[in-house]
């Protein structure tokens, strides 16, 4: 344990005691070039052999996937919404032969409009608070700096469930019979399809290349070029989330590029991993403790028989 | 339009209306239960009003466990005391409440996880950064002992014939165990306010600081309350202070738990988790008063212990419900974070 | 395009990044428009109106590319002085025939050269031989055709005579202005001038731009004639035969352009020969010389070795210069024979069998009910498919079963059921809109007794064969005189007796005969112009010669695209000889030097004395740029160095259509056949020459000129989810996918919603006058009413995959539309209706009929004369007949 295996800027994998470990990989989702197609939906769930998770029409624009859990690893949010009013139409109508006289189309009956896309995955934190609350060791950190979990370790406690500031691991719930159900469930990364040389496969089913998969280092500075570029075409809706390790989780293996405030996405806007205050948690459980103990003491102390 | 139904996991505790079709909109959040409030309505926006993080998957079994856990561990620590002090009578109600509570706290920790090995499972790793680690392996230290000193206890209680061989060894055990017993109990009391804070559900983080010491508090009122209910009036004194001590650390802490916990406070008022702490502190303090002047009568002890006890369950429930209801709503996940962000405030690592 | 193509959606991505402007047009706001710069929202079925605003700015503006358009383009053609145009005559163009709704082509001709005030012959002669193209959908034949062209017609090529073509399209749409787009379509005039200008913006020496369009624009009544509008924006533009340009339609089923080159049409023969009938066709002689039209200019010239080619592979040895080639065995049609009016015939007891492939007509058709109910009245019918799909189980769970319309007990279909192999279980090509085929390898096995199609028909050919061995019946010769022998591969896993008897054809074989071959060598050919018409050669398809050139798999070929010139000519095969853009001459000047070095293609080289580029040129190799054809040639000869458009009659691209197109030379916009609005240009409401079924199990809800079309306020819309895939076959039964969109819906605006009542995720039902479907209400903003000549008009929006099978089931939008047909190729009207909206769920039963016989009796269905089609004036009508008859006169004349 480093420093700031708690909290800070690292390397995980060599902080997990990685010695000779590959470059770190993870997401760059850009959400501005997501068409919601839900391939990577799909993928995800074809290659890593997930059930279904509803069949059930939520009316939330085209999500019927609801959020991430455990049946679902991969989820596409849409959001439709009224963008601010466009800016009156710039002046010369380049129409010298034919008189262009004032629309009688009222322009607030067509208000611009934004129809956000975004597919959402496990961060892989750099300070993972599901791994690091796990008390099986089920959770583990691979070589690629990602988080995975074993199936045949966990014991389903769900603690990493209620740690995860994004909310995105989760126990598969029924049908009974499934050896997976009850057992915590997420995102590996593909570590299988990493261990053999491979790109994730919902990277690999993503059309648009709204999910690129790389070197986190790298990533970090597409996302950037890729912000400014966007900042330049006059997109000023653009932010990065997840990209700065010294942010609450140290920064995140998947990062993204979104067009709105992340809470929009469903995503928390300041996310801080639980256990940067674990020390402090011991130390107040410790001063209670000791007080019951003084506490008791003195309840028999004071009154002797 | 109307708001959409919303999916199984839409609890109570929504405070975004879906306006249509795709919309999940900026809106007023506000509380639905009609309690008070005490934070003002939050502005905020959220994706069709779906939680951000992840609720505890975890059954009312753990609220059981947290109450049971005190029971058990304040117990333990009346039963040292009434050993060392000579209080035979206290010291059985002592190890017979740290037996009852552990007994039933593994059953409700077996039943949360579904099977006994699963609880074994933890025992391969050391975790220092797992609450619930350390805190299976302070009850794997505490148990056996705590466990050993109730089991001479019930020894104790049989015929003297059958206090033979074996038996006698045990009897033997009974008060070293119960010692060690008592030194681990605190942890015991304690630990459980980590597991619950090292979560990202809001209520039950917010409350890191003052948590430890309100679950203290409340295992001491409990176990005091408990003894005031089984111990003999004459022996019961050190139990009617550590209840009475207990219950105003537990009163006083958890008042400034919910002041300092900030928006998240709100889902200990409101709803189910409102009902609950109401009923604690008015438990808890007429249990206390009554504890402080009628501990002398049978009927009075019994009374107030029972309230005791009672107050405490009740504060263990709310707090468990505070939790679920703050991680079921994203208002109390986004409204302090969006806060902090607004302020230019976020967390950032600092060099 | 991001909803439908996803995949192909990556380069519009692409392109954006390099800094493309990407506007969609469409009536609503999809996932396309989510990540386009712009979306303008339009009325469904008012795209022509919209373009042909685009062609008169253009034209008003003179912004063509003119020296593209004075060379390239029939602009200068002077059209004959009997035309006479929709302006003139209220929507009809001149020629029509109000009883038979065809016109007579001929007054649309050219102006022939050599005699001044001839005209040039039309195709068709009278508007008796268009109704016969109509029935049989010629306008399929010249999607490789083009027209044929007499003669050589006058040109004006300073483009300022009154009726050259440039100035009769100028005239023409010189009422599609601003103001009238804003009215007709809803789109206001600072939108439309925007996409105005980044088109033409985007176009010229230096640019060119690509026109891709799919299905929105073609299940029309004028779907063709969409096409024709986008088609003369892209030459008047100078953005055909040049990289980057072009028209493109995204195909949908994998090789669905394949399936019309080797085509499962009633009406075309492989390689777009058309289907003989025995009026005109008696003799393989007759046959040819309708095709090849001696005198014209062009490839057609050659139709006889394409065709005895082709006797040749399917007949073989039997086929001999003696017997025509076995020309009398290919079946003939004599008229309409396309899906809809099958299924009519179905209904009225003239069908006995059917076969069923890839297909699932019960919910993907037009009229679900009238499919269904067709298929009901069977004797026999064989389905293929990967699932029971509804097209199999409608006998027994069909919505007439609960209308009590089919009753499975008295049901007489007798279905077979076949388990298909799909497209990852079987090897073959698939042919993409690039006219590209690529070869695809078998991934896995079939499961079970899945078979490839293949299998299926050789099989099911040699058993027929087998069966009928002994037989001297002559009407069993062309099946016994077939030359049906292929190499079958060996598995193991196909048939457990007798392997090879039951083997897999191998699709190779297949390919290497449609290639064609030398009939006494075998080796195979490497180009159509091997091809002979004295029996020496044989092949199935003479556009894909070249498929198998050196006895190499060429649709196989895998280069990648980093290792090659960026027109990537070693990745698959594209017909015809490997072309990646037809007509590519036109990427050069007159001159035959590129237009722009940017814009480089392919190029006329005075060294080498050839044409070179990065591309196979579409032109003779050594035809010189100043190549000027020699008086009375004709065929290849007749194309000059200045024709790029060398499969044209005149070798110029077509501004205006003198003949070929069932419904006009130039596009115009006629109102859907079911709308709310009166067409505000012409008294003609809507296409009078379009194909309509008038019975009374296929009503049409009532439209302006005539009464009651307040009964069915609403326009509405059906199309694709990216979720689901067309008539759910291929994901409602698929987990993954069902659950992606696991209810039918119906999407309308909040403004709707609050109007009728209807509750987010709330129950409603969509009625027309065929039926009442009901799905979830979706309100969303992304459905936003337009201001159409003054009103609100509502659009309503269904995806179309739902049926009754599968993991997730819903109503059939298809069963809320009447059958409607464009003329030229019968595509059916299914983008466009007018239907009424009501909250809560339909009707069951026998009340679901009660309900629609209601509307039908409100809106005046039934109860009076049938509406009318042709509501052009009185006078109109006649002076446009008069035309007609004048010209057959002048002809008898001759
Ligand atoms: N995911 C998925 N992909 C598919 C298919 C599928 O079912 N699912 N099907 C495949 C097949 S078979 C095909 S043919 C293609 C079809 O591909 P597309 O043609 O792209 O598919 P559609 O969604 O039917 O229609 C496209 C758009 O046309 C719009 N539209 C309707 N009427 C009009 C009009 O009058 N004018 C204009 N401008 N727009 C109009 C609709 O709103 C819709 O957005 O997709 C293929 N790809
Ligand atoms: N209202 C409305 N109607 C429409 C349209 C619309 O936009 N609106 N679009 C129209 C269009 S463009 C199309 S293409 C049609 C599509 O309509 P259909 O062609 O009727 O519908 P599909 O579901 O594509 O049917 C294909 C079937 O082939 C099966 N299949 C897949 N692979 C194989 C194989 O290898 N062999 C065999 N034997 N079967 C196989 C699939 O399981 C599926 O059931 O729908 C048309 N109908
Ligand atoms: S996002 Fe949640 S589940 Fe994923 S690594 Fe971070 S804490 Fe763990
Ligand atoms: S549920 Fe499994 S993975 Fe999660 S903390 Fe418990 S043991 Fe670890
Ligand atoms: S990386 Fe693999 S496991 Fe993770 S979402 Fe993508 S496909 Fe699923
Ligand atoms: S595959 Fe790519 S484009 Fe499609 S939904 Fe997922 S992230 Fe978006
Ligand atoms: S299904 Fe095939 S054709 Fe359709 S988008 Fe995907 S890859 Fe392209
Ligand atoms: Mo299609």
């Amino acid at each position: 344990m480093g420093p700031n295996s708690l909290f800070g800027p690292l390397d995980p994998a060599s902080d997990a005691g990685y010695t000779d470990a590959p470059k770190r990989k993870g997401f760059f989702t850009d959400t501005s070039v997501c068409i919601g197609c839900k391939a990577c939906e799909v993928a995800c769930k074809e290659w890593n052999d997930v059930p279904e998770n509803a069949f059930e029409m939520l009316g939330t624009s085209y999500d019927n996937s609801h959020s991430l859990n455990a049946n679902q690893w991969r989820h596409v949010a849409f959001i439709e919404k009224p963008a601010a009013k466009p800016s009156a139409p710039s002046v010369d109508l380049g129409m010298p032969a034919v008189g262009a006289p004032v629309s009688d189309v009222p322009q607030d009956e067509k208000p611009d409009f934004q129809w956000l896309m975004s597919s959402d995955v496990c961060k892989h934190c750099t300070h993972a608070a599901c791994l690091d609350v796990c008390p099986t060791g089920s959770l583990f950190r691979s070589e690629f700096g990602t988080v995975v979990v074993q199936d045949d370790i966990c014991n389903g406690c769900g603690y990493c469930v209620a740690a995860c500031p994004y909310g995105v691991i989760d126990r598969r719930r029924g049908p009974e019979g499934d050896p997976k159900v009850g057992i915590a469930q997420k995102c590996t990364l593909c570590y299988d399809r990493l261990t053999d040389g491979q790109r994730p496969a919902c990277a690999a089913a993503c059309p648009t290349e709204s999910i690129q998969y790389g070197d986190v280092d790298e990533l970090r500075e597409r996302a950037t070029a890729r912000v400014e570029l966007l900042h330049e075409r006059g997109v000023m809706d653009a932010r990065l989330y997840g990209n700065d390790p010294d942010d609450g989780v140290g920064g995140t293996g998947a990062m993204f590029l979104l067009l709105d405030e992340p809470e929009v996405y469903g995503l928390p806007p300041d996310p801080v991993v639980t256990t940067k205050d674990l020390p402090r948690m011991f130390t107040r459980a410790g001063m209670a403790g000791t007080a019951l103990l003084i506490g008791a003491a003195l309840s028999f102390v004071r009154r002797r028989p | 339009m109307s708001p959409a139904p919303d999916a199984s996991t839409h609890g109570d505790g929504s405070g975004t209306q879906v306006r249509h079709g795709g919309s999940p909109g900026r809106s007023r959040g506000r509380s639905r239960g009609g309690d008070r409030v005490m934070v003002p309505d939050a502005d905020f926006t959220s994706y069709y009003g779906r939680p951000i993080v992840k609720a505890a998957p975890w059954e009312h079994d753990i609220a059981y466990y947290l109450f049971t856990g005190g029971v058990a561990a304040g117990s333990s620590l009346l039963a040292g005391g009434a050993d060392l002090t000579d209080r035979p009578g206290l010291r059985r109600a002592g190890r017979i409440g740290s037996l009852v509570g552990l007994l039933l706290s593994i059953v409700a920790l077996v039943h949360d996880l579904g099977k006994p090995s699963r609880f074994l499972n933890m025992l391969r790793v050391v975790k220092l950064t797992s609450p619930m680690s350390v805190g299976t392996w302070i009850l794997s230290l505490h148990g056996p002992f705590a466990g050993l000193a109730s089991a001479a206890e019930l020894v104790g209680m049989l015929p003297t014939r059958w206090q033979r061989g074996p038996v006698r060894l045990l009897l033997r055990l009974g008060r070293p165990a119960g010692l060690v017993g008592a030194v681990t109990a605190p942890p015991v009391a304690a630990y459980t306010a980590v597991l619950l804070a090292d979560t990202a559900t809001p209520a039950w983080h917010a409350a890191h600081e003052e948590l430890p010491f309100v679950f203290c508090g409340s295992a001491a009122a409990a176990s005091g309350g408990w003894a005031m209910v089984t111990a003999p009036i004459a022996e019961a004194g050190p139990a009617r202070t550590f209840a009475v001590g207990g219950a105003a650390v537990e009163l006083v802490m958890a008042h400034r738990m919910e002041t300092s916990m900030g928006l998240a406070a709100e889902t200990l008022h409101t709803g189910t988790a409102g009902r609950w702490m109401r009923a604690s502190k008015v438990l808890t303090a007429t249990g206390a008063a009554g504890a402080l002047l009628g501990g002398r009568s049978r009927v009075l002890s019994v009374v107030s212990g029972t309230a005791l006890m009672a107050g405490s369950f009740c504060t263990r429930m709310g707090v468990y419900e505070a939790g679920m209801a703050s991680a079921r709503d994203p208002k109390y996940t986004v409204v302090p974070q969006r806060e902090r962000v607004e302020r230019g405030e976020q967390v950032r690592h600092q060099g | 395009m991001a909803e439908a193509h996803p995949v192909g959606f990556q380069w519009v991505v692409e392109a954006q990044n390099r800094g493309a402007k990407v506007i969609h047009v469409d009536p609503r706001f999809t996932r396309t428009s989510a990540v386009a710069d712009k979306h303008v929202p339009i009325r469904v079925g008012s795209d022509i109106a919209f373009l042909g605003g685009i062609i008169s700015y253009v034209l008003e503006n003179g912004l063509d590319f003119r020296d593209y358009v004075v060379n390239y383009t029939n602009a200068a053609t002077i059209v004959s002085d009997r035309f006479e145009d929709t302006d003139d005559l209220d929507g009809l163009f001149s020629g029509f025939d109000p009883d038979k709704r065809t016109y007579d082509p001929t007054s649309w001709q050219y102006d022939v050269e050599d005699e001044p005030g001839q005209q040039s012959a039309a195709q068709a002669d009278d508007s008796e031989e268009t109704q016969e193209q109509r029935d049989s959908a010629a306008g399929m034949q010249h999607e490789a055709h083009g027209m044929q062209v007499e003669g050589k017609p006058r040109r004006d090529e300073t483009l300022q005579h009154p009726r050259c073509v440039y100035q009769v399209l100028r005239r023409h749409f010189a009422r599609y202005t601003p103001e009238v787009v804003e009215q007709t379509c809803g789109v206001s005039q600072a939108d439309f001038l925007e996409v105005c200008r980044a088109w033409t913006e985007n176009s010229g020496r230096e640019r060119t731009t690509a026109l891709v369009y799919s299905v929105g624009w073609t299940q029309h009544s004028v779907g063709v004639q969409y096409i024709r509008t986008g088609a003369i924006l892209q030459l008047l533009l100078g953005n055909m035969g040049r990289p980057g340009g072009g028209i493109m339609a995204l195909r949908g089923h994998a090789s669905i352009q394949g399936s019309t080159d080797i085509p499962t049409l009633f009406n075309i023969l492989p390689g777009y020969l058309p289907m003989p009938n025995p009026d005109q066709h008696a003799t393989l002689g007759d046959y040819v010389d309708s095709i090849r039209n001696p005198g014209s200019k062009g490839f057609w010239s050659k139709a006889d070795a394409y065709t005895v080619s082709l006797l040749k592979a399917y007949w073989g040895e039997a086929a001999t210069p003696d017997n025509d080639f076995c020309f009398d065995y290919l079946p003939k049609i004599t008229g309409d024979h396309g899906t809809y009016r099958t299924v009519l015939d179905m209904i009225d007891g003239k069908v006995s069998g059917y076969f069923l492939l890839g297909q699932n007509p019960a919910v993907g058709s037009a009229h679900g009910r009238a499919q269904r109910l067709g298929m009901a009245n069977l004797d026999w019918l064989v389905v293929r498919d990967l699932f029971e799909i509804e097209s199999a189980s409608f006998w027994k769970d069909a919505p007439e079963v609960a209308t009590g319309e089919i009753v499975p007990e008295e049901c007489a279909t007798e279905v077979f059921l076949f388990p298909a192999a799909s497209y990852a279980e079987k090897e073959g090509t698939f042919t993409q809109t690039q006219r590209m085929l690529q070869w695809r390898e078998k991934a896995v096995d079939p499961p079970g007794d899945c078979r490839s199609e293949l299998w299926f028909f050789y099989h099911l050919g040699r058993m027929v064969r087998e069966r009928l061995a002994d037989s001297t019946d002559d009407r069993d010769r062309p099946l016994l005189d077939l030359a049906w022998d292929y190499p079958v591969h060996d598995e193991g896993a196909l048939g457990s007796e007798g392997a090879q008897a039951w083997g897999e054809p191998s699709a190779e074989a297949v390919l290497k005969e449609i290639n064609g071959y030398d009939v006494a060598t075998g080796r195979p050919l490497s180009s159509f112009v091997e091809m002979k018409a004295d029996g020496s050669t044989a092949g199935g398809c003479w556009i894909y010669t070249g498929v198998f050139a050196d006895g190499v798999n060429q649709a196989n070929r895998r280069k990648s695209r980093h290792d090659q010139s960026f027109v990537a000519p070693e990745w698959g095969w594209a017909w015809p000889m490997n072309r990646r853009i037809l007509y590519n001459r036109a990427s050069a000047d007159p001159d035959g030097k590129p237009w722009s070095e940017r814009k480089a293609y392919v190029w006329w080289d005075e060294e080498q004395q050839q044409w070179v580029g990065d591309d196979v040129p579409d032109f003779e190799k050594t035809k010189p740029p100043s190549y000027r054809a020699p008086e009375g040639s004709d065929g290849i000869e007749a194309i000059e160095g200045i024709d790029p458009f060398i499969m044209q009659g005149d070798g110029k691209g077509a501004l205006y259509v003198p003949q070929g197109l069932i419904d006009g030379p130039m596009p115009t916009h006629y109102e859907p056949v079911e709308s709310p609005f009166r067409n505000p240009l012409y008294g003609q409401q809507a296409n009078p020459t379009r194909m309509d079924y008038r019975r009374d199990d296929n009503p049409m809800n009532p439209a302006p000129p005539e009464e009651h079309s307040d009964v069915f306020p609403f326009v509405f819309t059906t199309s694709r989810l990216t979720e689901h895939h067309t008539a759910g076959g291929m994901s409602r039964y698929l987990e993954h996918l069902a659950e992606l969109q696991p209810e039918m819906f119906v999407e309308v605006s909040p403004t709707l919603a609050r109007e009728r009542g209807l509750e987010h995720m709330g129950w409603c039902h969509v009625v027309t006058a065929r039926s009442a479907v009901e799905g979830r209400v979706l309100v969303t903003e992304r459905l936003r009413p337009l201001r159409v000549e003054g009103r609100t008009v509502h659009q309503v929006w269904m995806p179309y995959h739902w049926g009754g099978g599968g993991l997730v089931t819903g109503d059939s939008a298809n069963d809320l539309f009447g059958i409607t047909l464009d003329p030229n190729v019968l595509i059916q009207e299914s983008k466009v209706g007018t239907c009424d909206v009501r909250p809560g769920r339909r009707p069951t039963g026998p009340a679901l009929r009660e309900l629609v016989a209601d509307y039908g009796r409100r809106a005046g269905i039934g109860d009076q004369l049938p509406a009318r089609i042709v509501t052009a004036s009185a006078d109109a009508q006649a002076r446009s007949l008069a035309a007609a008859e004048t010209s057959d006169d002048d002809q008898e004349g001759q």
